[in-house]
């Protein structure tokens, strides 16, 4: 339990350490955050972040629960728009556009970020529905084109082997594993630039978790990938960078190698050594 | 007191209450049994022909068989002399408001139910007409009855009385024929039977949508679905199953009732079936009401036939709402 600890119930220093370097790993930035807040209310749960999502990436958000993580990831596909008292205030960019103006079209912003959630959840639809529901509401499709964006988007999330004898079963006779990487199939059916990924594996077995991690790797190559984990080591296997948040701010981001072996951060440090959270 | 006797007392306790369960469970079934037995009993004589049954069940005469059943009790019109009176009249009635009902209570209030349950935002406004959906369910329907004879039987005097309607749309020969004020004609009954089941057909519908995960709202959203779409492709077809058994069992409410067209003054003797939609109808249980309400044994017992007939299709509206509730109902997640 962090509140336990002293020193740590101290708020961090607001300048210094949370200005994290710019990332190394990659030129071209996807999502470029500055300065940004974040409330429900009157109760503030993100802080001054500032943060560089370069492209082509995975980028990891790691920090205890309550920390902000989920609220920073939905406010990139303004999911949070949804809840009735959240707003926000700051630079949030998606390449030239402004993600938090409000004559920015959700619909479209969705198109280009897509999400996956923590618990798998299919439409009550056959498998290729559920791929085909997202591509047919922004344009129409001839039957032979949509096959082979289904077929397209299956192959992408290394699934199309293990369901192509099956597309018009329901997608609830899946596995765990199976229905999250047919919910990033899903996502990858509408052509985004960015994943958004909100602990994809927590609800899933060691196996699943496996098969889900070795898509977000494959997946690098043609998404800006954001998730968010629980689990440091899952962190230290997927992601090129990391991100590590404590109440609601900051702390300290970077590549991911550096934040584990070498953290310049003392809560940083104490919570990737497990010694809270 | 020591241990043994406490946990004596509980299950003494226990064993009571369980029997007190059973008693009353059986109570309602045995009273439930013998209202069923009464009411065959009493009305198998317009119902079945003895005649026949004896022939079939006794000399195996299977000719007979079509005969058992007095099936001119379901196609004459009702009549002064009980041997020749039928619910032909009131079947056909009971079907055309229902009908007119339907048409009307379930796309006002299903989609009453998606924008209240999907759209609107959640404040102060919303809670009160939620609170008063909720109270609405709980008025006597002879209330509505009373609100439907101002509002469509006489349409407050607008339009002249409604014997002497002074706006009305010819021809009187077209089923579609309206006049103004509606009368005593089948869109008033429909009308008022609809003001009746609203709330109901709005309450459980709101339900069966409340009862889609929103996970999958928030599945829709995410791939850049508009609040209408994720409603219209997501959500409610998730609903449906769970929408139409609330349906059909409003439906069976609406078959069900007679005092809100008694407010409105609906005739017993109707000897044609509906031309159009402003026509005079009867209902099955205003016909049952009035068979039993009158003083010789003969129509006491074609009260009972009429009851068993409209038991008979209560049951079939319920058996579907089941069926589909069963079969249709599938797992959401
Ligand atoms: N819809 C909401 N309304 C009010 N407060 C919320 C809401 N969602 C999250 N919070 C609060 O914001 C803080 C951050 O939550 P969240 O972003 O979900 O954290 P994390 O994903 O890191 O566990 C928590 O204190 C949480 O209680
Ligand atoms: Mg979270």
């Amino acid at each position: 339990m962090p509140d336990t600890q002293p020193n740590l119930t101290k708020p961090a220093p607001a300048s210094a350490p949370t200005t994290p370097t710019s990332s190394p790993v990659s030129e071209h930035v996807t999502l470029r955050v500055k300065d940004f807040n974040a409330w429900y209310g009157d109760y503030q749960a993100l802080h001054n972040i500032t943060l560089n999502i370069p492209s082509q990436r995975v980028t990891s958000l790691i920090g205890p629960s309550g920390c902000g993580k989920s609220t920073f990831l939905r406010w990139i596909n303004r999911m949070n728009d949804l809840v009735a008292n959240a707003r926000a205030q700051g630079v949030m960019q998606l390449d030239k556009d402004d993600v938090l103006d409000r004559a920015f079209d959700v619909v479209e912003l969705r198109r280009r970020v897509g999400m996956v959630f923590q618990k798998p959840n299919p439409f009550p639809k056959s498998i290729y529905e559920n791929i085909a529901f997202g591509p047919r509401l922004h344009k129409h499709f001839h039957r032979s084109d949509l096959d082979a964006l289904v077929e397209q988007s299956l192959r992408a999330a290394a699934i199309w082997d293990e369901v192509k004898d099956r597309l018009h079963n329901s997608a609830l006779g899946l596995s765990g594993g199976q229905q999250q990487r047919l919910c990033i199939a899903r996502a990858i059916a509408v052509g985004p630039e960015v994943l958004l990924m909100d602990e994809p594996c927590s609800a899933l077995d060691p196996r699943s978790t496996a098969s889900v991690e070795a898509l977000i790797r494959e997946l690098r190559q043609t998404f800006t990938i954001v998730v968010v984990t629980h689990n440091m080591q899952q962190a230290a296997r997927v992601s090129d960078l990391t991100a590590f948040f404590f109440e609601g701010k900051l702390i300290e981001a970077g590549p991911t190698d550096g934040m584990f072996t070498n953290p310049k951060n003392k809560q940083t440090e104490d919570y990737v050594t497990g010694r809270f959270g | 007191m020591s241990g043994i006797s406490l946990r004596t007392k509980r299950i003494v306790k226990n064993r009571a209450f369980l029997a007190l369960c059973l008693f009353s469970t059986s109570a309602t079934i045995l009273i439930l049994a013998l209202l069923i037995a009464s009411i065959m009993a009493q009305g198998s004589h317009f119902l079945f022909n003895s005649d026949a049954l004896g022939a079939v069940f006794a000399h195996g005469e299977l000719s007979q068989l079509t005969k058992i059943i007095r099936w001119d009790f379901l196609t004459n019109f009702a009549s002064r002399f009980p041997e020749k009176a039928g619910i032909y009249a009131a079947m056909i009635g009971s079907m055309w408001v229902c009908a007119i009902c339907a048409l009307l209570a379930l796309p006002l209030g299903i989609g009453t139910a998606i924008y209240l349950e999907e759209f609107a935002p959640k404040n102060r406004w919303t809670a009160l007409i939620d609170f008063n959906i909720r109270n609405l369910a709980g008025v006597p329907s002879i209330v509505y009855g009373i609100l439907g004879l101002t509002a469509f039987t006489r349409m407050f005097g607008l339009f002249g009385s409604d014997k002497n309607s002074a706006l009305s749309f010819d021809p009187d020969d077209a089923w579609w024929h309206i006049q103004f004020p509606f009368g005593q004609g089948l869109l008033a009954g429909g009308l008022t039977l609809m003001l009746v089941v609203l709330p109901i057909v709005i309450i459980s519908s709101r339900e069966a949508l409340r009862a889609v995960p929103s996970s999958l709202r928030q599945a829709s959203l995410a791939i850049g679905a508009t609040k209408w779409q994720t409603a219209s492709k997501i959500t409610l077809p998730a609903a449906i199953p769970s929408i139409l058994t609330g349906a059909i069992l409003a439906m069976s409410r609406a078959m069900g009732e007679a005092a809100p067209l008694l407010v409105l003054g609906i005739p017993v003797f109707i000897a044609n079936t509906p031309d159009n939609l402003n026509d005079n109808f009867t209902v099955l249980p205003f016909q049952i009401f009035n068979w039993a309400g009158r003083p010789q044994e003969s129509f006491h017992q074609l009260a009972a036939s009429a009851i068993v007939v409209l038991l008979i299709v209560l049951i079939c509206f319920n058996g579907v709402a089941v069926y589909l509730r069963q079969k249709l109902r599938k797992p959401l997640a």
